[in-house]
């Protein structure tokens, strides 16, 4: 996985509460059995105005110029401002692979979906959340402020405004470790294989029933 | 010393590390695969060299994108028209033959939605840990057991750990005592239980839903509540062991016997949360106030009862709610202070992982029974959530109650829910759905999901408008 230090980018905004995955990557997407190639059909519904499919020439497609990712001064973003509850609904990571393919690195939202907040980490993708007070602030800020650029610091757990104002951010200790570090997971975990084939071994002898039925 | 809830008991059994830096390692038990989430973490495992930690723990089915026509299904995966379909159920097909990984293909007898084949084949029971790369995955914690969605990247962590990596939620009681009325069903609960708590009240909760209610609920019903947790932001839903639990899993094909049950039956037993168990949050509901719901929006949280009036976003004080519900009235093109009973249906969808089962179909065929299609309603899919809860259908004959009311009688799959297949809704239709999320573009571009319980939908699909179940039923009485 990339890893995630620092990062500067443009700010991007989505102004809704409860952006759903369906709405991040429609379903005729997921069909698809590669991880990459999403980017281009991220918010498909919103940005497109016509309905959109697998294998399509996307740079033919009219576009909804009302729709922020379109418009010329968000052009570039790597950072997106989002409302609450961002990534709810389903548990496709296809949500965050869109969000990454597209080019965004963080996403800034008073409240995330469970899933899709941990979706993001296994992506070398960063969730803030700050609360909605400063968020409100933030699109504030952003609407008068073309070029509205942040500065993102993991390790100092903190975003830097252009007037210099440090916001901070709380995030677990692990997530944190494994974005700062690109870890493999899964290599994680399994340093701990002992661990787990000792549990496992007891758990059968508690719960025969268990194992070996499939 | 506090006791135990149900959730706590699940997490202490399955913890395998609980790490210094807060997050635990907790072992998996049962990973439900399907053809949408898995490919990827197929991949993944090959690219890094992996094997399957334990390989029968896992067990697969192709649900998401399978035709549903009896035509398109009969000649198997080289005639699904839909060639980026075709290609992810045969990936499923190949990946589970190149693993070992046992699987209900397309057309076996034991296929179906993940999540109504899991607790039918006995291959989920109580107590265990159960995981699947799909959001809907608590439904099998209707069983007793700690059930959620994980995406993809863990799907790839699980094959090879057989573990994930988690920290613990919160604890939330959603408690309904009381007697639901006739003609109320276990998704009126669920649907009147998010509109209380919100489409995020639960998030970073593990819900357990208690209460008379529950306790009498027969464990489809359960099935559908726990399913929905999610739309109220839960990963967990669950329900405690009781004798409905033990009466449903004992005699299903994966489910343990003789002497294993009885030692199975003692453990499951203790599957319930302490007395003195003390919840983060605890929310209550009165059975008696629950009418049948109708969602009038753009998201789980937008519902009312049938007898209602669609809301006026200029009464909601919340800004957020207030912008949220004039957004989703343009969408369902809907305006403020009509009847619910006023919006007219053009599809009627009756299946998915939340409503698809044998109860459900039951339910829908009471009302269907000797009544046909309203003329303003093009299509009424029924959709059975698996191969035998069809066989179970049409032994019952309900096929064909649907079959000469005018609707379509389907082969198993998630269909219309998520429409990834040929089954979607127009831009501008209205659709009573009995599926779990009412999303813009949800069951395709464009359409109107309203989402129902199966007999509601029945009802909506035989008069053509929303219209209280209840009154159906009274003239069947009189």
């Amino acid at each position: 996985m990339k890893s995630f230090k620092q990062h500067t980018g443009l700010v991007a905004p989505i102004d809704r509460a409860n952006v759903d995955t369906d709405m991040i990557i429609p379903k005729q997407f997921l069909k698809s059995i590669k991880r990459s190639g999403f980017g281009p059909n991220l918010f498909d519904e919103l940005r497109y105005l016509d309905e959109g499919h697998p294998d399509q020439d996307n740079s033919q497609r009219p576009l909804n110029m009302d729709f922020s990712l379109n418009q010329p001064r968000f052009k570039g973003a790597s950072i997106l401002l989002a409302r609450e509850n961002f990534g709810c609904g389903s548990s496709r990571e296809h949500a965050p692979w869109a969000l990454d393919d597209y080019g965004f690195r963080a996403i800034i939202a008073p409240s995330f979906a469970d899933i899709f907040y941990n979706n993001c980490f296994k992506n070398g993708l960063l969730p803030i959340v700050l609360s909605k007070d400063i968020v409100d602030s933030l699109f504030l800020a952003l609407a008068e402020n073309e070029g509205y650029e942040l500065l993102i610091d993991l390790e100092q757990q903190c975003i830097v405004l252009p007037d210099g104002t440090s916001l901070s951010f709380e995030i677990d200790a692990f997530y944190k470790q494994c974005l700062l570090e690109g870890l493999d997971e899964i290599g994680l975990t399994l340093q701990d294989k002992e661990s787990i084939s000792a549990f496992e071994q007891q758990w059968r002898k508690d719960s025969p029933w268990l194992f070996d039925v499939l | 010393m506090a006791g135990k809830t149900l959730y706590d008991k699940l997490w202490d059994s399955h913890l395998v590390k609980q790490r210094e830096d807060g997050s635990a390692l907790l072992y998996i038990d049962r990973h439900l695969l399907h053809e949408v989430t898995s490919p990827q973490a197929f991949e993944g495992l090959r690219l890094a060299g992996r094997k399957p930690w334990r390989i029968d723990a896992n067990l697969a089915t192709a649900d998401h994108n399978v035709p549903t026509t009896t035509s398109e299904r009969a000649g198997g995966i080289a005639a699904i028209s839909d060639s980026v379909a075709r290609i992810q159920v045969q990936t499923l097909d190949d990946n589970c033959e190149a693993f070992g990984i046992s699987e209900y293909k397309m057309n076996d007898a034991g296929q179906g939605i993940v999540h109504v084949i899991g607790p039918e084949q006995g291959a989920t029971l109580p107590g265990m840990t159960v995981v699947c790369g799909d959001s809907h995955t608590a439904t099998h914690g209707a069983l007793g057991a700690l059930a959620h969605g994980i995406g993809t990247s863990e799907v790839e962590h699980v094959l090879a750990s057989q573990c994930l990596v988690a920290k613990k939620m919160k604890n939330m009681l959603v408690r309904v005592d009381g007697e639901l009325g006739i003609g109320v069903t276990a998704k009126d609960v669920v649907l009147a239980v998010i509109a209380r708590l919100g489409t995020a009240g639960g998030t970073g909760y593990a819900i357990e839903f208690g209460g008379d209610v529950f306790r009498t609920m027969s464990m489809e019903g359960r099935m559908t509540v726990c399913n929905m947790a999610i739309e109220a932001g839960a990963r967990v839903g669950m329900v405690a062991v009781d004798d409905i639990t033990l009466d449903y899993v004992k005699g299903r094909k994966f489910a343990p016997t003789g002497e294993l049950w009885e030692r199975a039956v003692a453990n499951w037993q203790t599957l319930h949360s302490d007395d003195n168990a003390v919840f983060d949050a605890v929310i209550e509901l009165r059975g008696e106030d629950i009418q049948p719901q109708v969602s009038w929006g753009t998201s789980p949280e937008m519902v009312l009862p049938v007898s209602a009036l669609v809301p006026d976003p200029e009464q909601m004080d919340d800004p957020v709610k207030r912008e949220g519900a004039t957004r989703a009235l343009s969408y369902m093109g809907l305006k403020a202070g009509q009847p619910l009973t006023d919006i007219k249906l053009d599809r009627v969808f009756i299946g998915s992982c939340t409503n698809s089962r044998i109860e459900d179909l039951r339910a829908a065929a009471a009302v269907a029974r000797g009544r046909k299609v309203a003329a303003n309603v093009k299509q009424v899919l029924i959709v059975p959530g698996s191969q035998a809860v069809k066989a179970q259908a049409e032994a019952e004959q309900l096929d064909q109650i649907f079959i000469d009311a005018g609707m379509e009688w389907r082969e198993p799959g998630c269909s219309m829910c998520l429409a990834m297949n040929a089954d979607k809704l127009g831009a501008g239709e209205h659709c009573a759905s009995t599926s779990n999320r009412n999303f813009e573009g949800r069951q395709g571009n464009g359409g109107r999901t309203h989402l129902v319980g199966p007999a509601m939908a029945a009802a909506a699909a035989v008069t053509g408008h929303f219209v209280d179940v209840r009154e159906l039923m009274s003239n069947e009485t009189a």
